[in-house]
């Protein structure tokens, strides 16, 4: 689990997180959630240790981040898997030598067993036949795939993802959205999701952050979001006629 | 209002002065980062031949080109402007052999290498900046300076390689024109290019390469590494990269050519 307390980040005189304290769990599907410029992406890169913070708290299963040794720090890192918006694959190396790469950088792997274990990873994406395309010659949704696989491979303790299926249509984004969902449970990991995708949150949202003005003003699950009554939240969340349509619905079956 | 204009001129001078200072702070930090937490042995040795093929051999054909024909004009140039006849003719090739060991091959020719190896070095890892490529590597506990910019500068220890293809071309170019031209003779030539040869200018002209090398790798890799915004901004990057790397080249050619020859 990642326990986050009371996280303050600025930049200059802007603050940009004042106080977020949560707790992504395990095995479940976090999502973080909230308009732009709300501070989604900075408390995603604080998670990650891209960025300092002032004040607070990151513990990953009671290891505070800030506290850790260079060494352990980066032990702690070959133990996180991310999935960037827009895939970020080496443009220079083919999709079984990106998938690879986290092998050839931590473990004393031969080729050969890199190779099995970069293979059982983009079948678990459920790509085949990609292996020695270069990520130009990808699709969207392919490359996305390659990426999600490029994170698990190294087994990892936590998985960030940020809005991984932006740039996707309805259908590809859905199966995106499945399979990050069954990589957490069957590898029984922390998976972090930053997502402005309404479909993603009625889908996966396990555990829901919601984020206004760097603060905190919701956090519940996919089902406790159709009952809430703050009006921040169902603002954000039903802001299209599709979703207030389907909010009543609900609430009526209720 | 004329106060409001020198307030302006002030504060302009003053903020553009302090973005130089922080930049050049900026650029040796990063020098210093490229030597700590090295990256794996067996990775960095398949991006230092990448490198070697991308900066060094890729760059053979176009000095070899540029050299061949400037060394062919240096020749006519001087056979030109020497109109006495009291003037030996062989001192065509010994003009044209300096001009080229001592001046032309190092400097010129990695003023031309910081548009060709350096806009290439800030466009590819400003494009990994900007595709998030970067950021993938520091998540990852990789250093991204030490991956990305040690490679090419090791890459381009093997320049004095290329300036060496430079100057024999730069001296067989001003030899065709000499001799095809009819400004002299082949042996008059041969003569003036062996005449009073001093090894230490082959020296000074490496240690020239070597310095020069060295900001071919990092000037670029600091534009590019540390670039901020799109596509455009990438495009940017890299003529901000050429003009830095050229005045660097330029000024460092000033003062080791006055602590190494004077």
């Amino acid at each position: 689990m990642i326990k986050v307390k009371n996280l303050h980040k600025s930049f200059g005189d802007s603050q940009v997180l004042k106080g977020i304290s949560t707790v992504f769990e395990k095995g479940k599907t976090n999502l973080i959630i909230g308009q732009s410029g709300s501070g989604k992406t900075v408390l995603l890169k604080c998670l990650l240790g891209l960025f300092d913070y002032q004040k607070g708290t990151i513990g990953y299963d009671e290891k505070i981040f800030l506290s850790l040794t260079a060494n352990e720090k980066r032990t702690l890192r070959s133990q996180i898997g991310m999935v960037f918006q827009g895939g970020a694959l080496f443009d220079s190396l083919t999709i079984a030598e990106n998938v690879m790469f986290p092998l050839r950088m931590f473990t004393k792997q031969s080729q050969s067993e890199m190779e099995d274990r970069a293979n059982s990873a983009l079948k678990r994406v459920n790509l085949d036949n990609a292996h020695n395309k270069m990520p130009s010659e990808a699709s969207g949704g392919m490359q996305k795939r390659v990426a999600i696989a490029r994170a698990i491979v190294n087994n990892p303790k936590y998985l960030f993802c940020d809005e991984p299926n932006s740039g996707l249509d309805p259908k590809t984004a859905i199966v995106i959205d499945n399979l990050i969902q069954e990589i957490t449970k069957e590898y029984d990991i922390v998976t972090v999701i930053n997502s402005h995708d309404m479909n993603s949150v009625m889908e996966i949202g396990e555990n829901i952050l919601f984020l206004k003005d760097g603060l905190k003003a919701w956090e519940g699950s996919k089902d406790t979001i159709f009952k809430t009554d703050n009006e921040v939240v169902t603002d954000f969340v039903y802001s299209s006629n599709l979703f207030k349509k389907v909010r009543k619905m609900y609430l009526e079956d209720l | 209002m004329g106060k409001l204009m020198n307030r302006f001129i002030y504060f302009s001078i003053n903020y553009n002065f302090m973005n130089y200072l922080h930049n050049i702070g900026a650029y040796f930090l990063m020098i210093a980062e490229m030597f700590r937490k090295p990256t794996k042995w067996s990775v960095m040795k398949q991006l230092i031949l990448k490198d070697i093929e991308d900066l060094i051999i890729g760059s053979l054909g176009i000095v070899a080109f540029i050299s061949f024909f400037v060394g062919g004009v240096i020749t006519i140039q001087t056979a030109l402007n020497i109109d006495n006849p009291l003037i030996p003719r062989y001192l065509v090739g010994f003009a044209t052999r300096q001009s080229i060991i001592l001046e032309f091959a190092p400097t010129f020719i990695s003023v031309i290498m910081a548009g060709k190896v350096g806009s290439f070095i800030t466009s590819s890892i400003g494009t990994m900046r900007v595709t998030e490529q970067i950021d993938a590597l520091e998540v990852m506990g990789i250093n991204s300076v030490n991956y990305l910019v040690l490679p090419k500068t090791i890459a381009l220890l093997l320049y004095p390689f290329v300036i060496s293809i430079a100057m024999f071309l730069g001296i067989i170019g001003g030899m065709a024109a000499c001799v095809f031209g009819g400004y002299s003779t082949f042996e008059d030539y041969v003569t003036g290019v062996q005449m009073d040869f001093m090894p230490f200018h082959m020296v000074y002209a490496f240690i020239k390469t070597l310095v020069f090398a060295f900001l071919l790798a990092t000037i670029p890799s600091f534009h590019g590494y540390y670039m901020k915004g799109g596509a455009l901004e990438v495009g940017k990057a890299s003529t901000t990269a050429f003009v830095w790397t050229s005045v660097a080249i330029i000024l460092l050619n000033y003062i080791l050519t006055q602590m190494l020859l004077s």
